[in-house]
């Protein structure tokens, strides 16, 4: 779903390279080979694929929470069931990714540790809450719309077994899109009070939503060597562009109103011009500051710690029934 | 109540399905692995598909034109008609296995008996969840086994779960007046005769899982006729909440 990983800096000492290596590396990466799990590859390349599969995993799991928190609320028994399913999509892209993340030599737990203690970052995104039901309209409509941009040149990425991950999870993120919009044409149409609900959502998570392509290009940090290793495609800013271009029309036909003034339809470039980006809240939400910060961390960790019991009875019995499977030949003699 | 015999046990079918699919639900996101939300999802979706069916089916049945919906978010705690089993707490993860356990072992072999129902849709829908049931089944035994087999704390909270919710068992297997003529007419299912299907599957189960069976005592019941345990009320606010806030209003 989410790039921020790389406009994060690599805070890891540098690593040690090897100028030939390196350009024989580049140049496949130039030839537009895949490179797989037990090819060569710069130690930098590794640990930047590893930070970004393994924070979009982590946005994967984290993200079930704002969205689960209506699961039980959900308004119909369709719209409970598609809910339903969409969370549990989100959890099968977490274990899948975790898997694309360990072909590169870092176990899930490691990871899970690394996400727990704080080390390991998520999308910012779901630092916001969901309020109300318009909120799981807008989650698929935008934010699984602006993911969707961000993945689908990750379909081309030059890492093979991430670039396969996406191809199947852009599938069900653009289903899960269609059911957010879905969900807005149905309050949209609805009563006073739903459209209300609507345009209520939307003036809290557009300019987050436009937060999630990253800091603008001049700012970002790891644009340059992302793009040269084919990890990352396009820039931040061309991106985001893309996604209010193919936005903005959408909610139009919703009848919503943006809540920005400077929204305006350029003839000449054929693209919206958009307002100021409000930076400092992006970064104050990164570091910690955010609505639910606080509250999606105190929540996994909860899980994780409420639940060890269930981990360490598998392990025991696992144990138990090797134990026993190894006694059974000499038994038998 | 006037309704039918049939409206009234495939209400109780309905509402059992989805109380239980709701509970399931609670858990997506906050379950002790990954594959655990996986599962629980997977579980939460076949009873809520079960519910569906069913509702629909009711709704026809007693042609008023409720819908899925009407029935499932417009009636209050008495009216429900579920067995009072799924509507208990999830409490954790052992609780959780164990409720699904002490049910599946029932609806399973109850849908395979539905599935030859003289009535087509009830047969259908049996079908349908006899497949469904037998996943779950596995998957509750396997944990139950893991648990009660697994360390001393797990073996202690499956055992306390065990120990807890036995009283609901019984109610399961419970007939009254509502449900003989159905039964005489190959419609309705005489849950007594499975009684001794299910106390094998689980004797075997508790065995390998080291767990006791508990004696049967006094046993609660009431669901069924809409005399239901306090968490029924509190999963309904919840459930409802939208269509009881917005009155009418179409999702």
């Amino acid at each position: 779903m989410y790039t921020q990983a790389l406009n994060t800096q690599d805070s890891a000492p540098a690593a040690k390279s090897d100028p030939q290596a390196d350009a024989r590396f580049q140049a496949r990466v130039d030839a537009e080979e895949k490179i797989e799990p037990n090819d060569a590859m710069p130690e930098a390349y590794r640990r930047t694929l590893t930070r970004q599969i393994a924070q979009h995993a982590h946005s994967e799991i984290v993200g079930m929470l704002p969205e689960g928190n209506w699961i039980t609320r959900a308004p119909s028994l369709k719209r409970k069931a598609a809910l339903l399913a969409k969370v549990q999509d989100e959890g099968g892209h977490g274990a899948y990714l975790y898997a694309a993340a360990e072909t590169l030599g870092t176990s899930r737990e490691q990871m899970e540790e690394q996400l727990l203690s704080g080390a390991a970052k998520y999308s910012s995104i779901f630092n916001y809450p969901t309020l109300t039901w318009a909120d799981i309209g807008i989650v698929g409509w935008l934010v699984d719309g602006a993911a969707i941009m961000n993945q689908i040149p990750l379909c081309r990425c030059s890492y093979g077994p991430y670039a396969r991950a996406m191809v199947r999870i852009c599938k069900e993120e653009s289903f899960h899109q269609r059911q957010g919009y879905e969900i807005m044409i149905a309050l949209c149409k609805g009563t006073p009070a739903q459209k209300q609900m609507a345009q209520e959502a939307l003036n809290r998570w557009w300019w987050p939503v436009l937060m999630m392509f990253g800091p603008p290009d001049k700012d970002s940090l790891h644009t340059e060597s992302a793009m040269r290793w084919k990890i990352k495609r396009f820039t931040n800013d061309e991106l985001r562009q893309k996604f209010i271009d193919a936005t903005v029309p959408q909610g139009q036909f919703l009848d919503l109103t943006f809540p920005d003034p400077a929204l305006k339809f350029d003839a000449g470039t054929q693209h919206w011009n958009y307002g100021d980006i409000d930076w400092t809240e992006f970064k104050r939400v990164v570091a910690g500051d955010g609505p639910c910060n606080r509250q999606r961390m105190k929540q996994m960790r909860a899980k994780h710690a409420d639940n060890a019991w269930v981990r360490e009875a598998a392990n025991a019995y696992a144990r138990k029934r090797q134990q026993r499977a190894a006694a059974m030949p000499i038994a038998a003699e | 109540m006037t309704d039918t015999p049939l409206l009234q046990y495939t209400l109780r079918l309905a509402d059992t399905a989805l109380v239980l699919g709701h509970r399931l639900s609670e858990w997506v996101g906050h379950s002790p692995v990954i594959e655990e939300d996986l599962a629980f999802g997977n579980m939460g979706l076949d009873l809520i598909g079960q519910a569906r069916s069913l509702y629909s089916y009711a709704g026809e049945i007693e042609g008023k034109g409720r819908d899925e919906d009407a029935l499932a978010y417009l009636r209050d705690a008495p009216e429900y008609r579920n067995i009072l089993l799924v509507e208990q707490p999830n409490g954790d993860f052992a609780a959780t296995m164990l409720r699904q356990l002490l049910y599946a072992a029932f609806a399973h072999p109850y849908f395979e008996a539905l599935a030859r129902s003289k009535d087509a849709m009830l047969a259908a829908i049996a079908a349908k969840s006899v497949k469904e049931m037998a996943y779950h089944l596995r998957h509750s035994a396997e944990w139950i086994i893991r648990l009660g087999d697994g360390t001393e704390e797990s073996h202690r909270r499956a055992q306390e779960s065990l120990d807890e919710l036995w009283p609901y068992t019984a109610e399961m297997f419970e007939t009254d007046q509502v449900e003989p003529a159905l039964i005489e007419a190959g419609v309705a299912i005489d849950a007594a005769s499975l009684r001794a299907t299910w106390d094998k599957t689980l004797d075997h189960v508790l065995s390998e899982a080291t767990l006791e069976r508990p004696r049967d005592g006094y046993m609660q019941s009431g669901g069924r006729i809409g005399h239901h345990s306090e968490h029924l009320g509190h999963i309904l606010s919840e459930l409802q909440f939208l269509q009881r806030a917005y009155p009418g209003a179409t999702w």
